[in-house]
């Protein structure tokens, strides 16, 4: 799968949720778009991530 | 042949730049032929845009606009104008930002915050002391009014949330993510794409301290989302915000709001 335009591998399927947590991304400051398409934060934990998506996580920091 | 004189398009029979000076304007006026500042004659062809101004005299309001928009590289005014920008946040970066898209002209500007100006405010954000207690909105369509009198401005004195994205921004084509604090950054940027198809969000991510400036950049890493700073370099304790940087990332989105006005999708 790819992320943030570098491949990794996914053993396992998981939720989008569970997916962001394993990697650091707090879901609360984050915009993600798998395959293409924004995923609405509601939808985090009903999203299944397998080993062929692509998938862009945006972060943000504060300040403004 | 067919020129356009100080906003007005007008056909007269001469060659050269100055000798229409020689005929509108006074010997020591200046000349902004295309764009720049001429101080040697230079040739005129079909189409140009000259615009002659006399240091010191306000110009009539047909001729204002004109003279404002002189330094513009061509063409780019009449794009921008049909343009239509909100700005959500007018703290560090939004105030900025929309003082940037009034200079260049355009047309339509809704600008959002709940907020008054207060003093820790003036270290960054575009407002002066006699702005203090004011409703950041007032504030800044004030000094916008003084600054470029032909944008169109509306004010919303809320506070964005996931529930009122749609109604605000609908109808705009860029909507600049311009918040403090990372939850409203994302809650904003994740609603305007999902909700509304149309619009581009240019959102800002990391512009704290003094690092060095070429840390902010623009990226996209998405197709209708533009993300400008240096991505690190969030505001926290011992961790402050200052004009300089903050309004480098601020000239980032500025810039990339207009790039994509005038068609140009890439960072």
């Amino acid at each position: 799968m790819k992320l943030n335009g570098t491949y990794h591998k996914l053993d396992k399927s998981q939720t989008l949720d569970e997916f962001l947590k394993t990697r650091g991304y707090n879901p609360a400051i984050v915009a993600v778009e798998l395959n293409g398409q924004i995923i609405s934060k509601g939808e985090y934990e009903n999203t299944i991530v397998d080993d062929r998506a692509a998938i862009e996580v945006v972060r943000f920091v504060g300040g403004g | 042949m067919r020129i356009t004189l100080n906003g007005r398009k007008i056909e007269l029979d001469a060659g050269w730049a100055f000798e229409v000076r020689e005929r509108y304007g006074k010997p020591n006026d200046i000349v902004i032929l295309n764009g720049f500042q001429i101080e040697e004659d230079c040739k005129i062809s079909e189409n140009d845009i000259l615009n002659i101004i006399t240091k010191g005299v306000m110009p009539g309001k047909d001729e204002l606009e004109s003279m404002m928009m002189a330094r513009h590289t061509p063409r780019v005014h009449s794009e921008v104008k049909k343009g239509k920008v909100a700005v959500a946040g007018l703290g560090g970066l939004g105030s900025n930002i929309a003082v940037m898209l009034a200079r260049v002209g355009v047309g339509q500007l809704l600008l959002v915050d709940f907020d008054v100006v207060e003093p820790s405010n003036l270290n960054r954000q575009c407002y002066s002391i006699s702005h203090l207690g004011m409703p950041k909105t007032a504030a800044l369509k004030k000094q916008i009014q003084e600054i470029n009198p032909f944008v169109k401005i509306e004010l919303r004195d809320v506070r964005v949330a996931e529930n009122n994205v749609r109604e605000l921004f609908e109808g705009y084509d860029i909507v600049c993510e311009a918040f403090d604090k990372p939850e409203a950054k994302a809650v904003l940027v994740n609603t305007a794409l999902e909700q509304l198809p149309d619009i581009k969000v240019v959102a800002a991510s990391g512009m704290a301290g003094c690092e060095s400036s070429n840390l902010i950049r623009t990226v996209k890493p998405m197709k209708r989302l533009y993300l400008c700073g240096d991505l690190e370099n969030g505001a926290g304790t011992g961790s402050g915000l200052m004009a300089p940087r903050v309004m480098v990332c601020a000239g980032h989105q500025a810039n990339m709001v207009l790039r994509l006005l005038l068609g140009m999708e890439e960072a």
